[in-house]
């Protein structure tokens, strides 16, 4: 008894040790050297450089960041986030030390009014000049000064067509009262006002309080009949059947269809979103070359039609189309045709308008 | 009489049923061959194979556990002096103290992230895998001194007045018979705090940097990006691991008292 007890005391005495042992070791993310040698020509360095990858989850294969490392002699570290708001939150409390994020369209409007992003030399860059040619002029970023485009898709309809026989055509479907408890919405302000904006044939960036308080009023109509508002999980729903119209991102429709091979996805007839999630270095970051050379990477086109096969959002270099499966290819939930391209619009800043969409939202949530 | 035991019975059981339906519901679906959890196709294990080939998990596995383990003995180092302090030194402005000390417990868990995270701006030090450390030290302490102060309370000093009459300084006294004599309560506490911290997200959230992606912090994310069914593996695994490391705890807990 008296043997356990100084076993367990000089356990005790070595708590501090181990703990200023393991603190020690701990990789700080301010260690990397001050000056970054060149991107590639790093091999000469003694200490690893490391890259900060802050992302959607699941948004990289691990293989391909692997490839990365070795390509370039780096340690690559990826962390995730779950939303926008979430990565705009952690840069602005002063989390720095993330080199590489990748933002949706909206958030790179304010990210750059925010003064948070780096300018991008494009010349480290050369895959932008594989830009699929509606990502070309990005009207939050022409000039790709600070974003490249990365991903992208659109925002339509998945459907059951073993329920729904005819094609629906327009976003009018989701009003319709027989499939009263079969619909699922986005949990998203501007996407759900967008969808009744374009039934009404306005822009889905209206700013018009009028405009604004009709499309609410067509909202709460409709409201009785929509099972749920979600943003994560109408893939498992239209794959289940619990709901056979399902407003959302192309992507998880696509998921869907792979589980039920009578979903469907269409690009109502009135228009919708275009998205895409762009990849952007920070201003913060001690790595910019690096970055960049990682940004062109991703870009890659086999890199990006690896990418697109696994997570069924299209990739913005239009040489990677032709590298992707045939079936992924032709899904026009991944890939929207050509005849729905002029379309598409990008969800907008609003300005001072955003407050009529918030509080509208609220009001229609509430109710 | 024998009509409310049965009644009794029932209502335990209930309460049993409604705290682990929804787990036992978890776990069971972590062995559906479907993709979907909505819908039964039969027995798999691909789920928890995916789950170790996933790289990105298991770093966060690794982070999540570096961070449980710093900062439980940094929280079981200090929860223990102040447990010790409280209960064997009164002093001036103990009452202070004690509420003060108790303050993490009751506080919500989001301003406690904030206050952290505003804090460790302030003092510019990045936010990374050592102000997570911290920060769940900071909420693990209390845990850990109560759990102590708790036994110690119950503990004779007398023990500890004969060691220092038969010639100990109030060290050895303190190594050789009041520490081996609390180290159940010790342990129980410091696993305790490991559980608290393991399974931690909002402190985590509000306090983590580049490099600091801790599992539950992974499988928010991951929740985001399409629900697959290695979440329920992964979920069932931790919360297996979590009961019984609250089990232990328990456990160790109770040995004392048995002893006693």
């Amino acid at each position: 008894m008296r043997d356990l007890a100084h076993i367990r005391l000089s356990t005790f005495y070595l708590l501090p040790l181990t703990f200023y042992l393991l603190i020690s070791c701990q990789p700080t993310p301010d260690d990397g050297p001050k000056n970054t040698p060149k991107a590639g020509s790093s091999d000469a360095s003694q200490t690893t450089t490391t890259l900060h990858y802050f992302t959607w989850s699941d948004y990289v294969g691990p293989e391909l960041i692997a490839a990365f490392e070795k390509a370039a002699g780096v340690k690559v570290v990826v962390d995730t986030f779950s939303s926008n708001e979430e990565l705009l939150a952690k840069l602005q409390s002063g989390a720095i030390g993330y080199d590489v994020v990748v933002p949706s369209d909206f958030m790179v409007s304010i990210m750059i009014k925010q003064g948070l992003l780096a300018e991008l030399d494009l010349t480290k860059i050369p895959n932008v000049s594989m830009l699929a040619e509606q990502l070309r002029r990005l009207p939050f970023d022409p000039e790709h000064r600070y974003s490249v485009p990365y991903l992208w898709g659109t925002v339509g309809i998945g459907y059951d067509s073993a329920v729904i026989p005819t094609p629906p055509d327009s976003w009018a479907v989701l009003w319709e009262p027989r499939y009263k408890g079969k619909i699922s919405m986005l949990n998203d302000q501007r996407e759900v006002f967008g969808a009744a904006l374009r039934v009404m044939g306005q822009s889905l960036n209206a700013k018009d309080p009028m405009l604004i308080e009709q499309a609410k009023a067509k909202l709460v109509s409709q409201k009785p009949l929509v099972k749920t508002y979600t943003s994560d999980n109408y893939d498992q729903l239209l794959a289940s059947g619990e709901v056979v119209l399902a407003h959302g991102w192309g992507g998880p429709v696509a998921r869907a269809m792979a589980v039920r091979p009578s979903i469907k996805y269409v690009i109502p007839k009135e228009g919708s979103t275009i998205w895409a999630d762009c990849l952007v270095v920070l201003k913060t970051s001690r790595n910019k070359d690096l970055a960049m050379r990682f940004i062109n990477y991703l870009l890659d086109r086999e890199v990006a039609a690896r990418t697109t096969n696994r997570l069924l959002f299209a990739s913005s270099n239009r040489e990677a189309k032709a590298l992707v499966d045939e079936k992924v290819r032709a899904n026009p939930a991944v890939y929207p045709p050509d005849s729905a391209l002029n379309r598409l619009e990008w969800i907008a800043d609003v300005g001072e308008a955003i407050r009529l969409y918030d509080r509208a939202w609220t009001e229609l949530k509430m109710r | 009489m024998r009509g409310r035991r049965a009644w009794l019975l029932s209502a335990s059981l209930a309460d049993l049923v409604f705290l682990y339906a929804p787990i036992a519901v978890l776990m069971l679906f972590s062995f559906n061959a479907s993709r979907l959890s909505a819908t039964w196709q039969g027995f798999t294990f691909q789920w928890y194979r995916l789950l170790i080939e996933d790289v990105a998990l298991l770093a966060a596995v690794q982070n999540s556990l570096l961070v449980g383990v710093i900062s439980t003995i940094i929280a079981t180092v200090l929860g223990v002096s102040a447990a010790v302090s409280l209960e064997r030194v009164p002093f001036r402005g103990q009452r202070v103290v004690e509420g003060a000390l108790l303050l993490p417990l009751v506080i919500p868990e989001v301003m406690m992230g904030v206050a952290l995270m505003l804090f460790f701006v302030l003092i510019k030090l990045p936010l990374s895998l050592v102000t997570v450390t911290i920060g769940h030290a900071a909420f693990n302490l209390p845990i850990v001194a109560v759990i102590v102060r708790a036994r110690l309370h119950k503990l004779d000093p007398r023990l500890e007045e004969a060691a220092r009459d038969l010639g100990a300084t109030p060290w050895q006294a303190f190594r050789r018979v009041t520490l081996p004599l609390l180290m159940p309560a010790v342990l129980g506490g410091a696993l305790m705090a490991f559980t608290i911290s393991l399974d931690d997200f909002i402190v985590t959230f509000f306090t983590a940097g580049p490099g600091s992606t801790t599992l539950p912090l992974k499988v928010y994310s991951m929740v985001k990006s399409g629900v697959s069914p290695v979440i329920n593996a992964l979920s069932a695994i931790l919360v297996l691991v979590s009961m019984a490391l609250i089990g232990l705890s328990l456990a160790l807990q109770r040995e004392r008292e048995g002893q006693k």
